[in-house]
């Protein structure tokens, strides 16, 4: 188990080596360094200035002297200044991320609720079961941004129950009005995973002798299902949810672009949009490190559960 | 059943992306041209899905992003499974350390944020490392590449379980006892056993690469306008929705109804 965990801590921290070289490297060949777009904003800069502001910078550096540069500053817990934002790196990403988590967890919570219960009724029920497989392959295929401007159109211009966008200036029910749109969003796009797989489980479970035997004693229905069963199932179930950590952060920068709320997903988009090396790729690396981190914990979560795995 | 209709899904979508010139000459519209006198048109015998905020045609504007997404679903299964296969098929042969390495890099990214690391992928200058950028043609080339990055793990982890099962067979044994090169192993015995696989993980690959061109486009980051791509079409779509709310269901539609046809086909593949 010890041994188990440290090999995958130390994968994720290679991982996360590579991808921040890789990244810097293709970063660094982005048009207009920083010194670029100060010549645009400021016509009284000379070449000579701009010379020397490079190199009070270091951008005369090869590219990868500025990364081991970078990395270790990383390391040692310095993230640098938003240039978009005007503000220490860690200042911007706190809340950020505590945004993006609540956003997770609901959208996590209602598509797994939801997709459990569809994947239920399609095993309990096997004349359902086309029905529950057709709204599967159609939350799959429906892209979630396109998904969110119906919801927005429906439900924001339409009817005008919910905000289009934005966050509440202040909690409690009015921030929780303007989550429902992006958790809906984000749900219905992941809420297929969970169906599908808890419907081919749940279809298998049932057919098991001790369910049959279950049956025989006079174990009602809805006992055999939630007891018998369900326990069974929910191994492949945490496999989704590990093997989508990574498209639900995805999902994430959508929605949060799409409905204008603040979080990780924003944050990267708005740092690349606005050239902001040093936040996209920081905040690039914590989203990362982030997924990778919640697959660990399914996978252990799977190891807890069926003793065949540890 | 599942196969039939996903064929005929993505049939009808290929057809309307071919036709679209002839389209277009028979309703005399240019889909590009914009006509400001016109906006927002409702659907009518001349527009039959109406005008978008610059008076182009809805339904030439559709086709065109028909040639553009598949065109780039398409060329990036071919190259996610080109590559895919080939390391896929290297890992299972060479086994060993090649394997791990190959495997160990397939692991980090799939565990990777792909929309995140795409977005910014997609913002790298890739004019400096060779690959054109600006026109539309130079735009779905940059995309392919892109994608191709995540593209091919699926596949490479499909061919690599099914090559070695296949590697164990006797048949495998047999042909190498008759002094086949290991070439000829690969290529005439491995190869066409391993093709179901590798056929369902290109469709999947498909439907991904259709998903995540639109995703790029609407932010802004893949195809760029005045070329029309169904993702790019629904940028737009989103300043519109108090305006002109009916712009944003036809692009949709047309990304559910492939993404849903590749699903089909590698579904009714799969049985």
């Amino acid at each position: 188990m010890i041994r188990l965990l440290a090999g995958r801590l130390l994968q994720i921290a290679v991982t996360l080596a590579l991808l921040s070289l890789a990244m810097f490297l293709l970063i660094g060949l982005m048009p207009g360094d920083p010194i670029d777009l100060a010549i645009a904003g400021d016509p009284r800069l000379t070449a000579e200035d701009a010379a020397r502001l490079r190199a009070l910078h270091g951008l005369d550096q090869p590219l990868l002297t500025r990364y081991l540069a970078w990395a270790a500053a990383l390391l040692r817990g310095e993230f640098g200044y938003s240039r978009l934002f005007a503000q220490p790196v860690a200042q911007i990403i706190g809340p950020a991320l505590g945004s993006t988590l609540v956003l997770l967890g609901a959208a996590v919570a209602v598509s797994a609720l939801i997709g459990l219960s569809l994947g239920a009724l399609a095993a309990m029920r096997p004349r359902l079961a086309p029905f529950a497989d057709a709204i599967a392959i159609l939350g799959q295929s429906a892209p979630s941004f396109w998904l969110g401007i119906l919801l927005i159109i429906v439900f924001a211009v339409t009817l005008g129950w919910l905000p289009a966008g934005g966050s509440a200036e202040a909690g409690g029910w009015e921030a929780l009005r303007f989550l429902v749109l992006p958790v809906a969003t984000l749900a219905m796009a992941n809420l297929a995973a969970y169906a599908r797989h808890s419907a081919a489980e749940l279809t298998q479970v049932l057919r098991a002798p001790w369910i049959t035997a279950a049956r025989a004693r006079g174990v009602g229905e809805m006992r055999l299902l939630l007891r018998h069963a369900a326990p069974n199932a929910a191994v492949p179930v945490l496999q989704v949810a590990a093997l989508d950590a990574g498209s639900l952060v995805g999902g994430a920068l959508i929605t949060e672009t799409l409905f204008a709320r603040p979080g990780m997903g924003k944050l990267i988009y708005d740092a690349v949009m606005g050239n902001d090396t040093n936040l996209a790729l920081v905040a690039l690396l914590l989203v990362a490190l982030v997924t990778m981190l919640a697959t660990l914990a399914a996978d252990l979560g799977q190891r807890a559960l069926d003793p065949r795995l540890a | 059943m599942r196969l039939r209709l996903g064929i005929l899904l993505l049939g009808l979508l290929a057809a309307g992306g071919l036709a679209a010139p002839w389209v277009a000459g028979w309703l005399g519209l240019d889909p590009f041209a914009p006509d400001l006198f016109n906006r927002f048109a409702p659907a009518s015998a001349t527009n039959p899905l109406g005008t978008d905020d610059l008076g182009r045609d809805v339904l030439l504007r559709l086709l065109e992003g028909a040639r553009v997404s598949l065109a780039v679903g398409v060329a990036t299964a071919l190259a996610a499974t080109l590559l895919g296969t080939s390391i896929g098929l290297l890992a299972a042969w060479r086994g060993g350390v090649v394997d791990a390495v190959l495997m160990r890099l397939a692991d980090g990214l799939l565990a990777l944020p792909a929309l995140p690391v795409l977005v910014v992928l997609a913002a790298a200058d890739t004019g400096r490392i060779g690959l054109p950028r600006g026109e539309a043609a130079s735009d779905i080339v940059r995309i392919v590449a892109i994608l191709s990055v995540f593209g091919w793990v699926g596949v490479a982890r499909l061919a690599r379980a099914a090559a070695l099962s296949v590697l164990a067979r006797d048949y495998v044994r047999a042909a190498r006892a008759l002094g086949a090169g290991e070439g000829r192993v690969l290529a005439r015995h491995v190869l066409p056993n391993i093709a179901g696989p590798i056929a369902i993980a290109a469709a999947l690959t498909v439907a991904g690469a259709i998903l995540a061109e639109s995703t790029l486009s609407f932010l802004g980051l893949g195809i760029a306008p005045p070329a029309a791509s169904w993702g790019n079409m629904l940028a737009n779509a989103q300043d519109l929705v108090f305006s002109a709310p009916w712009v944003a269901v036809w692009p949709g539609l047309a990304i559910l109804a492939a993404v849903a046809g590749c699903t089909l086909v590698a579904d009714g593949l799969r049985r």
